[in-house]
């Protein structure tokens, strides 16, 4: 186990840089993470993080469908928010694990 | 001397048949591919048509004939002479959707535009359409392209691509 000091504040990371508690996030830790990948987040990138956290948090897994489901975001948006690989970004910069869903 | 890694970079696949369990597999590992940056090209050919064919990729079905692995609730085996029965496929079918749906796993077309969504590009297969007198009209408008083998090919080049066929 590693620790990293994002925003001023020493948290637990795994090797990929993800947070392994989810209770140490702050949004400065989130905006943080996103400047490293390049993004700047947006209030729209904020309101799928608190989704992401809300989903995972209650003990749900996370997946695809959820999120389009959400109503918060299309698919379509989401690769646009977080491009490359956008369920893991946006894992990452929400503080929680990565996605253990195939879909 | 330190060995060299090739990352996966991009994937074809190929969809050969149109029952779920050879439609699912293929959209669900093009879906899983752009999930981690991995760019997709999905040739629908022959019965796999049926899952880009406005009329029928709702009715993606799984075969209760000739399927020794199809087991009812609790393992119970599932003989083929049961699946010749009316209704059965119809059922059986019905049953794998609904756990499916609990799973959240998308449905053949949420996957499709989840797929094109991502960049995935979607082609149908010039042959199997003359074949079976399907025409572009028939087929969802996420298809980008009516391609022939040699074209198909052409899209798959390039260093870390693997073709997939299913």
């Amino acid at each position: 186990m590693a620790t990293n000091v994002i925003a001023g504040k020493t948290v637990n990371v795994n090797e990929e840089g993800y947070l392994l508690d989810p209770k140490e996030w702050t949004i400065d830790i989130a905006h943080e993470i996103a400047k490293e990948e390049g993004i700047t987040l947006t209030q729209k990138h904020i309101d799928v993080i608190n989704f992401i956290r809300d989903k995972v948090l209650s003990g749900e897994t996370l997946s695809m469908r959820s999120i389009s489901k959400s109503g918060i975001i299309t698919v379509k948006e989401l690769y646009e928010l977080f491009p490359g690989t956008p369920l893991k970004l946006a894992c990452k910069i929400a503080g929680v694990q990565k996605p253990a869903s195939c879909v | 001397m330190e060995k060299e890694e090739f990352p996966l970079k991009k994937v074809c696949i190929i969809c050969s048949k149109g029952s779920l369990e050879t439609v699912y597999p293929a959209l669900v590992l093009a879906n899983g591919a752009l999930l981690e940056g991995i760019e997709v090209k999905l040739f629908f050919t022959f019965f796999g048509l049926d899952a880009i064919n406005k009329k029928f990729n709702k009715k993606i079905h799984t075969p209760v004939v000739g399927n020794p692995a199809l087991r009812l609730p609790g393992n119970i085996p599932f003989p083929t002479l049961l699946g010749i029965l009316p209704g059965m496929e119809d059922l059986t079918t019905a049953m794998m959707k609904q756990t499916m749906n609990k799973l959240d796993i998308p449905t053949v077309p949420e996957f499709i535009e989840y797929i094109n969504a991502g960049g995935g590009e979607i082609y149908a297969c010039k042959l199997a359409m003359d074949m079976f007198g399907v025409k572009r009209k028939d087929l969802i408008d996420e298809v980008k392209d009516v391609l022939t083998v040699g074209e198909f090919y052409a899209k798959c080049g390039g260093q870390g691509t693997q073709i997939i066929f299913i």
